[in-house]
């Protein structure tokens, strides 16, 4: 592994019974990198973030976060060492209010609690615009909103490593490029970036290198461009789609 | 009549005592605890023990057991309640029914059956009583039991929605793995809450122990009772307990008015009223039963 590697898969693999979801995935995150993760449904993306996360053990491989072995480490743990993910389907704690969500993550996600985690929590909302929505419970946003609210909870926790999973799903052209504005100022400040989307024009516009999923297996890995125009990506990700 | 009225009132405070752990237990665990009962009555013959024969002052004795208590509730979760909790929603009720069974035959054991008293303990307090005007007397018992259920209420409420702990209590009941993610031990949480459900068990105890007398098989009437007041009261706000034991107690002593014999039919009558008016519509679960499904709540 090269020194400048923040997140490290070693050969993971995880079966679900005699079912294989992911087989042997090995991918090299650096520092600073902002990474697209395509694939058709079912590839195992999400099941690959799991892993990463901790939500689940692999059933083989070795997960690195900043060159030490985290594959035994539980969630709260890897979240203290800097690793963040938002859900596709976002998982607000509905009965708190906004700013309560992100306090809670505040308090709790960081490796060095905050001299004034009341401080920290408004210049994260304050960054994901949700600042107006603070005193709201959060089972009264709408999707969009609970979007950002992922991703300000994400955030809160000071994340080194941050991983997005179809943040961009359902939202309007519009929307979809405020959400790319505001992944790219997050990275500008030094977040290395991890982002699982369907729409290639997000990834497109963001990205500074595309790994492409299919079957539990990586079939391409490079330069948006050099992903987007590989044969096999071709084959297995676009013409499965027309 | 005003005097019914207020010994109604006064019954309520006693119900809500006894039911705010088993109802915090259920809003922050998801579990009900079968145990309530049998652990409020454990209470009670740690404080006769440490007050009658150790002859500590009874709020010494109390301070002495809301730590035991509270030790006990975190042993309970993570060497019984954690196992459980992966197996569905009956699971970690049986695993507290076991446990009741348990202490209520222990409990028997080693105290035998006589039936035993606080009372002894605070002298006069036992059987002093304000005078209001109309030659109306109350226990002063009575009021600080309702005054107690008030400040435990309040101070729950107050940690759940106040404080980083509250915080992170409601983050593990909403979503564990969630909660996990933002950095939050949940086995640690999970602990504390059932800690401080069965602390609060400490001051039904008391309540129980210098309003009557008790004995090893106590548990399971003060269990209905807490969990009648529940269901009637629902729960998303511990105040709803409060009401919900006032319209039990109401209910008990209207009917006890109609009929010498008929104090606890009326309060059970208030509990089937509350369990059709929730669960119609048709939705039979134990959410709807305790009027937690809210409209337009969707994820």
């Amino acid at each position: 592994m090269t020194s400048s590697s923040i997140l490290q898969s070693g050969g993971i693999s995880m079966s679900f019974g005699a079912y294989k979801v992911l087989d042997d995935i090995s991918l090299n995150i650096a520092k600073g990198e902002i990474v697209g993760i395509l694939g058709p449904n079912g590839a195992g993306k999400t099941t690959y973030m799991n892993l990463l996360t901790g939500a689940l053990r692999p059933t083989g491989g070795q997960v690195f976060l900043m060159g030490e072995d985290v594959t035994r480490l539980d969630t709260a743990e890897r979240c203290h060492r800097g690793l963040a993910r938002t859900h596709q389907v976002p998982k607000p704690f509905l009965h708190m209010t906004v700013f309560e969500n992100v306090l809670v993550a505040v308090h709790h996600g960081r490796a060095v609690q905050p001299a004034n985690p009341v401080m920290e929590a408004w210049m994260v909302l304050k960054e994901t615009g949700l600042a107006h929505a603070a005193n709201r419970t959060a089972e009264t946003l709408g999707l969009l909103d609970r979007k950002r609210l992922e991703l300000s909870r994400a955030l809160a926790t000071d994340p080194k490593v941050l991983l997005l999973d179809e943040i961009g799903g359902g939202l309007t052209e519009a929307e979809g490029d405020a959400l790319v504005a505001l992944v790219k100022s997050i990275h500008a400040r030094g977040v290395t970036i991890i982002w699982i989307e369907h729409i290639m024009r997000l990834l497109m516009e963001t990205c500074t290198r595309l790994v492409c999923m299919a079957e539990g297996r990586v079939l391409a890995d490079g330069t948006p461009e050099q992903v987007v125009e590989a044969p096999e990506v071709q084959t297995a990700y676009f013409g499965a789609a027309a | 009549m005003t005097s019914q009225l207020i010994n109604a009132i006064l019954l309520g405070g006693y119900y809500a005592v006894l039911a705010t752990g088993l109802a915090f237990m259920y809003s922050v665990m998801n579990v009900i605890n079968l145990a309530h009962g049998a652990l409020i009555v454990l209470s009670a013959y740690g404080l006769w023990l440490l007050g009658g024969n150790l002859g500590l002052p009874l709020p010494v004795a109390m301070a002495i057991m809301v730590v035991v208590m509270f030790a006990v509730g975190m042993f309970l979760q993570r060497v019984v309640l954690s196992r459980a909790s992966g197996g569905g929603e009956l699971l970690p009720i049986l695993a507290t029914f076991g446990i009741s069974i348990i202490l209520d035959n222990l409990m028997f054991q080693v105290f035998g059956a006589d039936s035993l008293s606080l009372a002894p303990l605070v002298g006069d307090l036992s059987w002093a009583s304000f005078e209001l005007p109309g030659f109306i007397f109350v226990g002063k018992t009575s009021v600080y039991i309702l005054l107690a259920a008030i400040v435990v209420i309040a101070g729950l409420e107050w940690l759940l929605r106040r404080t980083a702990l509250g915080h992170r209590i409601q983050a593990v009941s909403q979503d564990r793995a969630t909660a996990a993610l933002l950095g939050i031990d949940t086995q640690r949480t999970a602990a504390i809450a059932t800690g401080i459900a069965l602390a609060t068990g400490v001051i039904a105890a008391t309540a129980m122990g210098l309003r009557s007398a008790w004995g090893p098989y106590g548990g399971s009437a003060q269990l209905l009772f807490a969990f009648e007041a529940v269901v009637i009261g629902g729960l998303g706000s511990l105040w709803r307990v409060l009401a919900g034991a006032m319209v039990l107690a109401f209910a008990q002593s209207l009917a006890a008015m109609i009929h010498p014999q008929g104090f606890l039919i009326g309060g059970h009558l208030a509990f089937l009223a509350a369990v059709f008016i929730r669960l119609r519509g048709g939705s039979f679960d134990l959410k709807s039963l305790l009027g937690l499904t809210r409209k337009g709540a969707t994820a």
